[in-house]
């Protein structure tokens, strides 16, 4: 396959890259564009958040990306590769050796009735070269990788573990079959906040140890500043501002950027206190 | 500190979930709290805490496997029934409403939005007539900046925003003299967050509700809204006291292990290790003996192994629970009235 994806110039293709994709659900009158002509490039070792409100496009472009959607228009490329157009099953399943992705719900993502070390060897039959050590090392590997002790986890049922533990052994499953890119939709939205570092610790020590490229896709700005290199953000659809988080951080330009910083709840400055005009002291 | 003045008083309430034949998981534990007219309490604390088994008792909606086995709630200095089937029903989201956490599955699917509210506000006023119903509904739901059009839509025609606001409008339709909101931002983005937020406190500043008890585990959110936040660990209160104290000087080792973990928007954080908490919440059916947080914490010596920990009082309306502070109080200091609580 040619490499139309490749910069001139550039010594590594990035390992992602969007070009004008778009995302149409409906027809006619009610067509919506979830996803509006995005365009973006992941650098291989880069974290980069892609943040907007409920409804912005946010997890239609995580699927696009994880090829569960077809784009309406635009190209998507890997590593250089055109990957718009996956057809048959095995071509995707090929791809999602090197695309992995973790969602909101750790819960939801299990089948409740079989233990973890069912749930990780089912992930473990996209490489069904391996030999079954292999695979067992594999998920020792991958659950020590997370901060799991992998002897008592394996046999444990999903009930059995508490929302982070389930949230750490789905990020497991993700990075046991060694992709290049994971894609982390809302990972921490239903994970306490003690726990919610505790994740996101585990995150940045596979990036930093794998050079695992991440696209976080977060509603929380506080979040999407604390773990990654670059800022998308998104409003109906469309990127309206992109570039390092100490950049959007320090001077955004759009207003909606704006509007989302002065939205976020913080522990400095002056309280918000709504109510503090009667009654409350 | 409770005072007449208080628009709630709860003492000592112990409320426990049947667990097998004979276990009983002690999600609320000897949870004694007040709430002061027009005031916003914040009560915080990891999942699994018993924080929304209080709510449940708050309101007074507690089922069968959870049973109250104790303690006594005053609204108004107006005693409120804490056993689902004691007494009548009529304070049910008149004194005291609840908000619940889950707005996804809390509207009947089948029924419009407008045929629920009307059906919420008959079975209190047998004779209030529809359209009434229908016009406090939408004044309610402007203040919102929702659209009329909700009135008219089935629940799953609603974003989970929507939704969200609309059980607020519905759990405040009665004007409830204290509302209990369990989780009620958790399922919105920060723009939401902060419109269902301002309309509550909206709702308190006109009168229309009195006081609020507010459950999160989001400490920033409690910083910006709440006048006092209330800690629970392992169903009992580790700290209490003015918002800013407890976020900012918090006394009790849990609630400095909560505050460490919590993200901060600043520019100088990014990749910036924040140590999370390690660990979960003790088994419930089995609590640790003495203080519940011992197994988790960093300063926990032998006494705390051994004895419920002494509430002390670190500053005005400031109370904690820990044998670790008490060592470092003089108990002969003026303001630090040592009192052991017996469990």
């Amino acid at each position: 396959m040619t490499d139309p994806g490749t910069r001139t110039g550039a010594s590594e293709a990035p390992v992602l890259r969007c070009v004008d994709l778009s995302r149409i659900f409906g027809q006619g009158k009610h067509a919506v564009r979830a996803v509006d002509d995005v365009t973006l490039e992941l650098q291989r070792g880069e974290i980069a958040s892609v943040v907007g409100e409920s409804g912005s496009g946010k997890s239609t472009l995580a699927r696009l990306v994880l090829r569960l959607l077809e784009p309406s228009a635009g190209r998507l490329y890997f590593h250089g590769e055109d990957v718009t157009r996956l057809r048959g099953f095995a071509r995707r399943k090929a791809y999602w050796k090197h695309v992995q992705a973790v969602f909101q719900d750790p819960f939801g993502s299990f089948n409740q009735f079989f233990p973890v070390r069912s749930v990780l060897r089912s992930a473990l039959r996209l490489e069904s070269h391996l030999s079954a050590a292999e695979r067992d090392r594999r998920m020792w590997a991958a659950l020590e990788s997370v901060g799991l002790e992998p002897g008592s986890v394996l046999d444990q049922l999903p009930h059995e573990l508490s929302g982070g533990q389930r949230q750490r052994v789905m990020i497991a499953r993700a990075v046991m079959v060694q992709p290049e890119l994971l894609i982390a939709d809302e990972p921490t939205t239903m994970i306490d906040a003690s726990s919610r570092a505790n994740i996101l610790n585990v995150l940045l020590d596979l990036n930093r140890d794998r050079k695992l490229t991440i696209l976080f896709i977060t509603h929380d700005i506080s979040l999407a500043t604390y773990v990654s290199d670059t800022l998308f953000i998104m409003q109906s659809g469309q990127v309206v501002e992109r570039g390092p988080v100490e950049q959007v951080t320090r001077a955004p330009e759009h207003d909606y950027t704006r509007q989302l910083f002065a939205d976020t709840f913080s522990l400095h400055g002056e309280a918000w206190r709504p109510a503090r005009a009667e009654g409350a002291p | 500190m409770e005072t007449v003045t208080d628009l709630l008083v709860a003492e000592d309430l112990q409320a426990y979930y049947r667990y097998g034949m004979s276990g009983w998981i002690r999600a609320v534990d000897g949870v004694s709290l007040h709430l002061r007219e027009g005031e916003i309490l914040g009560v915080a604390g990891e999942s699994g805490c018993g924080k929304s088994t209080l709510a449940m008792v708050l309101a007074s909606i507690a089922r069968w496997p959870l049973c109250v086995r104790g303690g006594r709630l005053l609204v108004d200095g107006r005693e409120v029934p804490l056993r689902v089937g004691q007494g009548d029903a009529s304070h049910r989201g008149t004194m005291v409403s609840m908000m619940p956490q889950g707005a996804m599955n809390s509207l009947n699917p089948t029924q419009r939005v407008r045929d629920f509210v009307f059906d919420v506000l008959r079975s209190h006023d047998p004779t209030v007539t529809r359209q009434a119903a229908v016009q406090r509904a939408r004044e309610r739901l402007e203040k919102l900046q929702l659209p009329e059009r909700v009135l008219d839509a089935y629940p799953h025609q609603l974003s989970g925003g929507m939704k969200q606001r609309v059980v607020a409008v519905i759990s405040t339709l009665l004007n409830p003299r204290v509302l209990i909101a369990d989780e009620p931002t958790s399922a919105l983005d920060v723009s939401a967050q902060r419109a269902l937020l301002a309309l509550l406190a909206q709702l308190l500043v006109e009168g229309i509700i009195g006081g609020i008890i507010l459950v999160t585990h989001e400490l920033p959110i409690l910083r910006n809204v709440a006048s006092r936040t209330m800690i629970m660990y392992a169903g009992q209160v580790s700290e209490t006291g003015p918002t800013e104290q407890v976020i900012f000087e918090p006394a009790h080792p849990y609630t400095r292990a909560l505050m460490d973990a919590t993200l901060v928007l600043e520019s100088a954080t990014k990749r910036q290790r924040i140590e999370g908490l390690e660990g979960s919440p003790p088994d419930l059916s089995r609590p640790p003996e003495g203080c519940r947080f011992h197994p988790r914490c960093p300063h926990a010596s032998e006494t705390c192994a051994e004895s419920f920990p002494p509430t002390l009082q670190p500053g005005t309306d400031h109370t904690v629970a820990c044998w670790w502070l008490a060592d470092r109080l003089e108990p002969s200091r003026p303001g630090s009235g040592v009192t052991a609580v017996e469990p």
